[in-house]
């Protein structure tokens, strides 16, 4: 069969081209930005040019504020995130193997899950006053509730087959959990942090929305107060870059841990 | 006389759903003597599989005991090694570290398992491949890791739940001869489960039919072909005749079971 068309279903393109699209669409954004600002068809106060954005850019890494918002803001996602998984694996991992706290947990999780963060706010305040503790709680309540139960669905996801060998090798419980289930279900579960850590970011501004001095979300919520628009859109997007960063790390060692994985 | 290796007496399996019993299996005997080679063939949902699950010990029955060596099993365990339909080896081992998976809790040396190791891998003719990762190996290359998996602890039977039936069917027809090979060379106890007659007869000392749904085994056939046996024999006289007369018996069991639905 001839294939000519870039537009076959489900059918594999030049890797060239497949790159070269995404950078020409993010391009033509930028483009079109630039056009619609110096043709002064908005207000600069609405929306700045790409310019304005880049020496807003260039200012905040001159002044060091940049580096020094980062730094605080990624100690508190880590902290935060680190947080939340170590408790979510082994609860997860529980949830997903034993009925017992499926039922027991599951209808709580669900019911935390759906309450709204940022709500939560002034309870957090209440509970862990005004420190770093009150950002890794944040954090951790916006990434818990939903990490632990994709990783339930991660170890459920384990073929039935894979766990009846281990019981006609003879292998305990114990020994089924870590020699089977555990690292058959690592590679989903390596998924399920990198697609957690990045709700993590972007619960950031809702961290430091309140009783906050530093980071790259205060940052955006003080230039607020000024109507720095470009403080705000270069906060965005920084902080969108730096989820896009973490991403791509944690597929890059997706792709090393778990060669063996089918489809990577 | 040989003796008895493995017996299933008197098991009955009901499944019990919110809404309605179902009865599988109805007072099912087998019994395999050491070292025979014994395939249970039947119409598909006749509880062959159910049968071959609560031998293994995966599944209770609901009445009934299995006896392995004398001895009444109490759950899965290591005198009975396993091959399922589907592919179940370990992803993230290689073919080499899946085998020797089957040896840990043994008191063997280091050295002794991976001789043992060597030993299987080359007896499923696998030699060259043992750094290789299940996501590299065909599916009936798998199934050759997998026999060599349940092999190689030695248990005192065989248990093959239609190990080639996701196979196509010149591989399928390899695979036979692979494993006829192997169990002759390692002299073990197997009951094999498939649908496929040609199958059942081409591998076994005895075919066993099952009824329809509730199972039991309904006729007992003796295959007394020559071993080793060969693909020629596929089509001679002898063979054929077995052939028809198992085809008659399930297709009697198969009608049976359609007008029950209908």
């Amino acid at each position: 069969m001839k294939k000519n068309s870039m537009f076959e279903i489900r059918e594999e393109i030049p890797r060239h081209i497949y790159i070269i699209a995404g950078v020409t669409f993010i391009a033509a954004i930028l483009l079109i930005w630039q056009i619609v600002t110096q043709l002064k068809l908005v207000n600069p106060l609405f929306l700045p040019s790409p310019m304005d954005i880049i020496n807003e850019g260039i200012r905040q890494i001159k002044e060091g504020i940049l580096v020094k918002d980062s730094r605080i803001s990624i100690y508190r996602i880590v902290v935060g995130w680190l947080f939340a998984t170590v408790i979510a694996v082994p609860i997860g991992i529980l949830m997903g193997n034993f009925k017992f706290f499926e039922g027991l947990l599951e209808p709580f999780v669900d019911l935390v899950r759906y309450m709204p963060v940022v709500a939560l706010i002034p309870l957090t305040i209440l509970w862990a006053g005004i420190g770093d503790f009150q950002k890794f709680l944040i954090l951790f309540i916006g990434t818990f509730f939903q990490e632990v139960l994709m990783v339930m669905d991660n170890v459920k996801n384990v073929p039935l087959d894979l766990i009846k060998v281990g019981r006609t090798l003879g292998l305990s419980r114990y020994e089924i959990l870590k020699d089977i289930i555990l690292p058959a279900s690592m590679p989903a579960i390596w998924d399920t942090f990198r697609i957690t850590i990045g709700w993590t970011w972007t619960y950031l501004v809702v961290a430091e929305l309140v009783a906050a001095n530093s980071g790259l979300g205060r940052r955006i919520m003080d230039a607020q107060r000024y109507l720095a628009t470009e403080t705000i859109i270069f906060g965005i997007l920084f902080i969108g870059f730096l989820g896009l960063v973490t991403d791509y790390l944690f597929k890059f060692l997706g792709h090393k841990f778990f060669h063996w994985n089918k489809g990577r | 006389m040989a003796k008895v290796k493995l017996q299933s007496q008197n098991i009955s399996k009901v499944f019990k759903t919110r809404k309605a019993e179902l009865k599988v299996l109805d007072n099912c005997s087998i019994e395999l003597k050491e070292n025979e080679f014994v395939s249970i063939v039947g119409t598909s949902g006749c509880g062959k599989s159910t049968l071959l699950n609560i031998i293994a010990g995966l599944l209770p029955p609901t009445s009934g005991k299995v006896i392995i060596d004398g001895q009444a099993i109490k759950g899965p365990g290591r005198d009975r090694g396993v091959v399922f339909q589907s592919y179940t080896l370990f992803p993230w081992l290689t073919v080499e570290k899946n085998i020797l998976f089957a040896l840990k809790n043994t008191k063997l040396s280091n050295k002794e398992k991976s001789e043992l190791v060597k030993d299987y891998i080359s007896s499923v003719g696998l030699s060259g491949f043992e750094n290789s990762y299940p996501k590299e190996l065909s599916g009936g290359m798998k199934q050759r890791v997998a026999i060599a998996r349940a092999l190689v602890y030695k248990p005192a039977v065989m248990l093959m739940d239609e190990p080639f039936g996701a196979l196509d069917a010149q591989t399928r027809g390899m695979m036979q001869e692979l494993l006829l090979k192997v169990w002759q060379e390692h002299k073990t106890t197997v009951l094999f489960i498939t649908h496929d007659v040609d199958e059942a007869i081409f591998m076994s000392d005895r075919v066993l039919i099952m009824t329809a749904r509730p199972g039991k085994i309904k006729e007992e056939i003796s295959i007394n072909l020559n071993r080793p046996r060969n693909y020629e024999m596929l089509t001679s006289p002898e063979f054929m005749a077995l052939k028809r007369q198992i085809l008659d018996a399930i297709r009697s069991e198969t009608l049976k079971s359609l007008e029950l639905k209908s």
